[in-house]
């Protein structure tokens, strides 16, 4: 247990110089990006000199470095800059968009395991049978179409034709409030909040959502789950497990699952940074208040402040993710870390 | 107490129906041990699987009846079949590290099955699976109960899988080749643990196994099986001494045994006069100090530990050890393809190890120092052909081309006994054998003036085996090669070695005439080594070793 917690401390301190490069990075991206952003600032009726007294007031006229410097003075205050765009500091924006974009994601995501994972140990179970094959089905559909599709289709059955689904127009309804912010995640702080009309109403807006990115991300972890699960049970301990007279549940799940979850977790990680990505389309459709939808917004007019606020929330989280991930791992497979 | 009768298995395979057992009958007595012997493919083990029910997916029992203690087993449900495996009958297998979930802690997996017969409650499972422990001899066996398969030896790992084995007092235990990959001396202690534990539980075993010497040497009763049938049976000594089927009298020739030359391994109308080879009186390769250490966890490893000799030109000499040994290091070193931490190799008075592995292959002596690989199977690029497998270093380093390089490939073919068709088969296409043949001839292509021979039969059948070496014997005459023969297999060795290097933990701890060390050993590890190894009972046709 000892090397373990040395292994996830090390894994810790390894991320350090990640986010230092993620940082620099960050920073130069966004100078490299084209269009002036003391003539956006500035207005079009702006002249020369007004532009040029902007770009002072900006810092924009000093040298790179220097400016780098200003950035990092700013960063260790916690100051984002303020986003052209909406006139609001990034942090703030980033702070109520960055929620919604992920408890989207992470409800997606919970969804579509809840539905994969069973449905990949089924198939490898029983490869070869009518559920194998309806697996395929599924698994071939849900990854070709395009999430912008699946999402109109089903605003279109759900609420257009069928009338169950609320109209697709952002985390709530307008009849209800948002819930006080204690994470931002509506679903949590309605709960806290102990309202749960607003609770019903949040998740029937996160539903359809939630479902168009779910078909997405089902076929990956789908087929991992079949394929990781397939090869454990044909594993040599599976046989010695059977052997000696296990019992089916504890044979599939107690042994084999275990064994089959490592490939999973990896697919899982990959698919949640890919899901974040894919956000943007899925925000577009149903409106929905996101961090994808931001950064399109900000990146079209050359709002420096707020990509780069964005590039570095979305960095840190796809640290944070994969330090997660190599945790996992190293709490499920003992013969990591000590090597 | 175990009856098989016309017992028939069968696997839905992409290319149709295979038999892989064809109406096999045996029965097993009470206390009995029964031995199956037969090579790869020759439905041995699926035939065990059978027995238990386990089989992959895609096979059947087609026919026959299995009978347990008045029990049908082929009619049991599995629910009753759960039962049955595991506390009436149960299994071991090869391969002990991978037969264990890798990821769960030793105790739980023998407490799984205690707890799955209810031979233990959640309270006391674990005192109950460190008595098992106990019992398999396993020294402080409360602190081995956290241990992962991969913290313990491969001998380690099987005393657990007997361990679990064994939690529930079986009646009947079938092993599955239990010792094929470990050391020979933990071969010996391992299948001495199993007969002792059988033997004072009163239990009855079935023992697979390719090693016709093993099941002699640990079983009242033999059956032999090839293909899918059975076609002798027997005790051990009738078996030896007058073998009534053909095949069964191959495998007892093939097996090496004291007293038997290399020819006498082939069946008797292949047994040509053996070649001698010559022995000059100048050292073709010199090794001195050589000592090699990797980066561990715990300050660097030494896995060579300054090791000296020398081999005459055309000489035999046979590195054996056990794994850990630093008998392979010392092989790659050689055949500079490791870099040494210290010492030096001289090969034909030139200092070879000055020149750094990684650009080794533009030396000038990188043709006249070829290595036999220990697996046929992995040393072969799965893409390429037998035939550009043996062109490549004449390719590369002959510089030959068009319808030289064929006729080179052709000859070299010839040479070791590959028929020509099949060089333009890939390796999936090959059998055991003839990968062996390819890997040889590429090694030859180049006629090396020393070749390194790592294991190069240890994973093959032994009738192919016996081929192999015998196709060594003739090269060696024809070509005038000196061997560095790698192997953990005294018999082997013996056969077809002028010298013999003992190594263990890194250095080489007796050393001599091959004849001297076999008959007569004066270090303990040689001799503990040599009784370990599997005896066949008596050499066969005694009459006929007069004749070679």
């Amino acid at each position: 247990m000892n090397a373990r917690l040395k292994m996830i401390l090390g894994r810790v301190a390894q991320a350090i110089p990640v986010i230092a490069g993620v940082v620099v990075i960050s920073f130069l991206l966004t100078r490299a990006l084209p269009g002036d952003p003391a003539a956006y600032f500035a207005g079009p009726a702006a002249d020369e000199a007004s532009i040029a007294e902007i770009r002072e007031a900006l810092g924009l006229d000093k040298p790179l470095i220097e400016q780098f410097f200003f950035y990092l003075g700013d960063l260790s205050r916690g100051d984002l800059g303020t986003a052209l765009s909406t006139g609001q500091p990034v942090i703030a924006d980033l702070a109520g968009r960055l929620p919604a974009s992920l408890e989207l994601t992470l409800f997606a995501l919970t969804l579509s395991c809840a539905i994969a994972i069973p449905l990949g140990v089924l198939a490898a179970t029983r490869p070869g049978t009518w559920i194998d094959h309806l697996f395929r089905v599924l698994v071939t559909a849900g990854v070709s179409m395009p999430t912008f599709f699946t999402g109109i289709v089903l605003i279109y059955v759900f609420y257009y034709l069928l009338g169950i689904a609320p109209s697709p127009l952002g985390r709530l309804d307008f009849l209800f409030l948002s819930p006080p912010h204690v994470t931002g995640f509506y679903l949590i702080d309605a709960a806290i909040d102990r309202d749960f009309e607003t609770w019903l109403g949040a998740l029937k807006q996160l539903i359809l959502p939630a479902a168009t990115l779910a078909l997405f991300t089902l076929a990956p972890i789908a087929r991992m789950t079949r394929a990781a699960m397939l090869q454990a049970l044909s594993s040599d301990f599976i046989r010695t497990a059977r052997a000696a007279g296990l019992g089916r549940r504890k044979v599939l799940y107690g042994y084999a699952f275990r064994n089959a979850l490592l490939p999973v977790i990896t697919t899982l990680g990959m698919v949640f940074s890919f899901t974040l990505g894919a956000n943007v389309l899925v925000e577009k459709v149903f409106a929905w208040p996101g961090i994808g939808s931001y950064a399109v917004e900000a990146l079209v007019v050359s709002d420096y402040a707020a990509v780069q606020g964005f590039v570095l929330a979305m960095a840190l989280l796809f640290v944070l993710l994969n330090l997660i991930i190599d945790i996992a791992y190293a709490l499920i497979d003992p013969r990591i870390g000590l090597n | 107490m175990l009856e098989v009768k016309d017992l028939s298995v069968a696997f839905r395979t992409r290319k149709g129906e295979v038999e892989a057992v064809r109406g096999v009958s045996f029965d097993v007595k009470r206390g009995e041990t029964l031995g199956i012997v037969g090579e790869s493919g020759s439905g041995k083990s699926v035939t065990s699987y059978a027995l238990m029910r386990i089989l992959d997916a895609g096979g059947e029992i087609r026919s026959g009846n299995v009978t347990y203690g008045g029990i049908d087993l082929r009619a049991a449900s599995e629910r009753n079949m759960r039962d049955v495996r595991g506390r009436e009958m149960s299994m071991i297998f090869q391969n002990p590290r991978a037969a264990l979930n890798p990821i769960r802690k030793v105790g739980h997996q023998i407490e799984d099955v205690l707890i799955q017969h209810a031979r233990a409650t959640h309270q006391d499972a674990r005192e109950k699976a460190i008595r098992a422990m106990e019992d398999v001899r396993i020294n402080d066996a409360a602190a081995r109960y956290d241990a992962y398969p991969f913290e313990l030896s491969g001998g380690m790992c099987q005393r657990i899988v007997i361990a679990i084995a064994l939690a529930c007092d079986p009646r009947l235990l079938i092993a599955d080749e239990p010792t094929t990959g470990l050391d020979i001396t933990t071969q010996k202690a391992v299948m001495d643990l199993v007969r002792d534990l059988t033997r004072d539980r009163g239990m009855a075993m079935v023992l697979i196994t390719h090693d016709l010497g093993l099941a002699s040497q640990y079983c009242d009763r033999i059956v032999v099986m090839k293909d899918g049938e059975i076609v002798e049976e027997g005790d051990p000594q009738r078996l030896f001494s007058q073998p009534k089927h053909a095949y069964t009298r191959r495998l007892v020739d093939a097996t090496p045994r004291i007293g038997a030359s290399i020819r006498d391994l082939l069946p008797p109308e292949e047994r040509t006069p053996q070649p001698s080879h010559i022995i000059h009186d100048r050292p073709l390769l010199e090794v001195i100090d050589l000592a090699k250490s990797y980066p561990g966890k715990s300050g660097p490893v030494q896995a060579v530990k300054g090791i000296s000799f020398a081999i005459l030109a055309g000489q035999s000499v046979g590195l054996v050890g056990e794994s850990g040994s630093g008998k392979s290091t010392t092989s790659e070193m050689i055949a500079r393809l490791q870099d040494p931490t210290s010492g030096a190799i001289r090969f034909e008075g030139q200092h070879i190890a000055l020149t750094p592995a990684a650009r080794f292959t533009t030396h000038h002596a990188r043709r006249d120092i070829q290595m036999v690989f220990q697996d046929a199977t992995d040393s072969l690029n799965p893409r390429d052909t037998a035939g550009s497998a043996i062109a490549e270093p004449l390719k590369r380093i002959e510089k030959l081309k068009g319808a030289q390089l064929c006729a080179r490939v052709e000859e070299l073919a010839d040479l070791t006994g590959l028929p020509r068709p099949l060089l333009s088969r890939f390796p999936h296409q090959l059998s055991g054998g003839q990968k062996a043949r390819v890997g040889i001839a590429r090694a030859i292509a180049l006629e090396p003036k020393l070749l390194i021979l790592d294991e190069p039969t240890a994973a093959l059948d032994v009738s192919i085996q016996a081929l192999v070496l015998n196709l060594l014997v003739d090269l060696r005459a024809k070509l005038g090669m000196t061997y560095l023969f790698v192997s953990h297999d005294l018999n082997v060795v013996r056969l077809l070695c002028d010298e013999v290097l003992v190594m263990k933990d890194g250095e080489i701890v007796d050393r001599g005439p091959a004849a001297k060390i076999m008959s007569n050993p004066d270090h303990p590890y040689t001799r503990s080594l040599i009784s370990a190894a599997p005896q066949p009972p008596t050499a066969p046709e005694p009459e006929k070793r007069a004749v070679n």
